[in-house]
């Protein structure tokens, strides 16, 4: 990055704001508290997987069982969806670094199609799930002796998947809104601060997903 | 009201310098709301909090008014209502946001030399979630209440309570995103924007607590959010993991809900160990004595906080090992609380005392917060707590650390920075009174509490056996004496507003940076960005305030 001075239309993106002495110093506060965002974020989902392997470690059959008759095709593909995603978007960070306009704004538009995509298998996969009935409490049709560890299984999948898709969901409109911004001109090597924080936050929530595929889709296929 | 209350202000400029942050964006309500300004974001908690506080508060006189006869007043089920409303208000509403948001959110930025926090909008946007979570709670408890108390166990919640569980749910939830939102802006306030040459070290003691607190609130707040999710799902769609009927484990919940609601204990207390380092060594005219031990235990609370939450559970069915584990390590927490009471008083030590107000809420602080303590040794220790389970020796424990301590340390900060905060001085003899009532009411009320608990008397309870009647006629006795003491500030604080005499920047003579500039601050803070060349509490040898 240049040091050359700030031009007047950069100055008047940076907005700046009183409490800090220079651009450099906001930009990195920024991604500073991202991160510490983010840690709030894993406790978040941490209380969850807390539940998940209480539970699991209680009813181990019962857990395999359930987690045997996940969609692991759809998951797998997911998982390759959703890395892929962060792949342009990690591109699309390096590409506004570099002040290419057009590829920032194209690859950020990609990594939200991607989560658009994502989010599209998922809800295929629960329409397959309504149909099984494996829906706790609105739609459960299972028995035998372990029905009520599946049951647990499944509001636990149901609550974890659905709170990631929420945060793709978000964070499908920040890349989105970033993706806009970029066309228009809105970045540039000076300020991309917004790609950069949007960016950390995309990652987290592909992160989350590379928790969730092994314990969901994994845990129950290596037994008999 | 709140812009009336400082609109006072206006006609006055203080002499010789530019408007106050109090004038300077215009006296409109919009103004107020709309503020991106830390020290107006901490007036509006002020006021918030105040109304919670006297919420709770009512809830609590008509809880000790219901034990002054043995069979009570009220019907058990109302009494269920009152104790959980006087609980959830208490905890969520009043202690957790009260010094943070308040004297935190107005001094933090002053004291590392800042001219606001690092995210000024997200500071409104916690409060606005801070309001919606207090409207949620209002409608909750005036829909008809809850009656599962603070805690939210289940399977009493999800599946038997026919109080309005889930809003009260929805309540705390949201109140705890403010939270995290507050503890966020703190940690990277504190990490970016102190001023050139204030390094960590010369840190002011409220500084470091503060961030104790928030690496709190941002770490074991998202837990209790998504517990209480979960609660609230099973509870809607009864399907879930915490009711043993649909073969969920109630355990599993309590050792979620205390993984958070132990570090909010701490959220409830560090604070205060912050107000209690800047008032002290200000009226003993000392330096603080062991800085770095004071730091470094307001650190080692928040980290070890994280790993005794399951003494809450001793009786609770976990195996006799956990019991030990946790045992050892709830007697270990108490040495940094410890090491900053011993600290305090070697402050104290030859040093030149002056009991104004602060101090007097100051060191009724240390001595409260030492009974609480202790008690809490009792409390850690797995046979007595076998005794002291859910009686009135726990109640009088944690409210030794939360009302005597937390609420004291709140009333001491809120007067020593009240010349800061509003350029005004209070008026001292009634200030003196009302602590002196506070301290006193206080152990009437709760000292007999630890031997009706001893003598076995059960909490959350809306009867008891006539014998323990006198102790709960002297409890209710203080109570009212501690309602005086908790409305006196009201009244003369504010009368102090339109007719108190005006304060200069430094009214005590206080090293600190947010004694260098004026009563009350300008809009940014500081004019120019100050220089820090020495450690805080430069009280002697040099008495000189430090240029900047």
């Amino acid at each position: 990055m240049s040091e050359t001075p700030l031009a007047p239309q950069d100055l008047g993106r940076l907005h700046l704001e009183p409490q800090y002495a220079t651009a450099r110093q906001q930009a990195e506060t920024a991604a500073f508290g991202m991160w510490v965002f983010l840690a709030t974020e894993v406790l978040f989902f941490g209380g969850m997987l807390f539940g998940y392997t209480y539970l699991r470690a209680t009813f181990p059959e019962g857990f395999a069982e359930a987690a045997r008759e996940t969609h692991v095709i759809i998951g797998t593909i997911n998982t390759v969806v959703l890395l892929t995603s962060s792949f342009t978007m990690a591109w699309a960070v390096h590409a506004a670094e570099r002040d290419r306009r057009r590829a920032t704004a194209l690859l950020l538009a990609a990594t939200a199609l991607l989560g658009l995509l994502f989010l599209g298998l998922k809800g295929l996969e629960y329409y397959k799930e309504w149909e099984e009935g494996v829906v706790p409490g609105l739609n459960f049709h299972k028995d035998g002796p372990n029905a009520h560890v599946a049951a647990m299984f499944y509001y636990l999948y149901f609550m974890l998947t659905g709170v990631h898709g929420l945060h793709v969901t978000i964070g499908i409109g920040l890349v989105a809104l970033m993706a806009v911004r970029a066309w228009r001109g809105g970045f540039s090597a000076r300020y991309y601060t917004p790609v950069e924080v949007t960016g950390l936050y995309w990652h987290f929530v592909d992160l989350v997903w590379i928790f969730l595929y092994p314990l969901i889709y994994l845990a129950g296929r290596s037994g008999p | 009201m709140t812009t009336a209350t400082f609109t006072g202000q206006s006609e006055e400029p203080a002499p010789g310098s530019q408007a106050s942050y109090l004038t300077a964006e215009g006296f409109t309500l919009r103004s107020w709301l709309l503020t991106k300004d830390h020290k107006r974001i901490a007036i509006l908690y002020t006021i918030s909090i105040t109304l919670f506080f006297f919420v709770g508060g009512a809830a609590a006189t008509l809880i000790r008014f219901n034990l002054v006869t043995p069979p009570g007043l009220f019907q058990p089920d109302t009494y269920n209502r009152l104790f959980t409303m006087h609980g959830i208000v208490m905890v969520w509403f009043f202690l957790i946001p009260s010094i943070p948001t308040t004297l935190g959110n107005f001094l933090i930025p002053l004291m590392i030399g800042a001219k606001d926090l690092a995210f000024p909008r997200l500071n409104l946007l916690s409060w606005y979630l801070f309001v919606i979570a207090g409207v949620l709670g209002l409608i909750a408890i005036g829909a008809g209440g809850v009656d599962t108390g603070w805690t939210f166990y289940t399977p009493f919640s999800t599946m038997y309570s026919n109080g309005y569980v889930v809003l009260a749910l929805a309540a705390v939830f949201v109140s705890g995103f403010s939270s995290i939102l507050t503890g966020l802006n703190f940690i990277v306030s504190i990490h970016r924007l102190r001023a050139p040459g204030l390094t960590w070290y010369r840190l002011p003691v409220f500084c470091w607590s503060n961030y104790a607190t928030a690496l709190i609130l941002v770490l074991a707040t998202p837990i209790l959010a998504i517990t209480l999710a979960l609660v609230a799902v099973e509870r809607l769609l009864k399907v879930g993991i915490f009711d043993p009927a649909l073969g969920g484990d109630p355990l599993l919940f309590q050792h979620l809900f205390w993984f958070y609601s132990h570090p909010a204990v701490y959220i409830m207390i560090l604070p205060g160990f912050g107000v209690i380092s800047e008032i002290v060594p200000c009226f003993a005219r000392k330096p603080l004595f062991g800085y770095k031990f004071v730091v470094w235990s307001s650190i080692a609370i928040a980290g070890i906080g994280f790993f005794v939450w399951a003494h809450h559970m001793f009786v609770a069915g976990i195996s006799l090992y956990a019991g030990l584990v946790f045992s050892l390590l709830s007697y270990i927490i108490a040495v940094p609380s410890a090491i900053k009471v011993f600290n305090w008083t070697a402050t104290l030590h030859k040093g030149w005392i002056s009991f104004d107000a602060p101090m007097l809420y100051a060191l009724g602080f240390i001595g409260l917060f030492t009974i609480g303590g202790l008690t809490g040794l009792f409390v850690a220790n797995l046979a007595f707590d076998v005794h002291a389970t859910d009686t009135y020796f726990v109640v009088a424990h944690f409210h030794y650390i939360m009302v005597g301590g937390m609420v004291s340390a709140y009333f001491g900060g809120l007067h020593y920075w009240w010349p800061k905060i509003t350029g005004r001085l209070y008026p001292e003899w009634w200030a003196r009174i009302a602590a002196i009532l506070i301290f006193f009411g206080f152990n009437l009320t709760f000292f007999p509490q630890f031997i009706l608990g001893y003598l076995g008397m059960q909490r959350r309870y809306a009867s008891y056996p006539p014998e323990f009647q006198i102790w709960n006629v002297l409890s209710s006795a203080g109570a009212s004496i501690l309602a005086v003491g908790y409305a006196l500030p009201l009244f003369y604080l504010g009368w102090s507003l339109w007719r108190g005499q005006k304060a200069g920047p430094n009214p005590w003579a206080a090293t600190g940076l947010e004694w260098r500039t004026p009563s009350p601050p300008p809009p940014h803070n500081f004019d120019v960005t100050p220089t820090v060349t020495r450690p805080p509490y430069q009280y002697r040898p040099d008495p000189e305030p430090q240029d900047v």
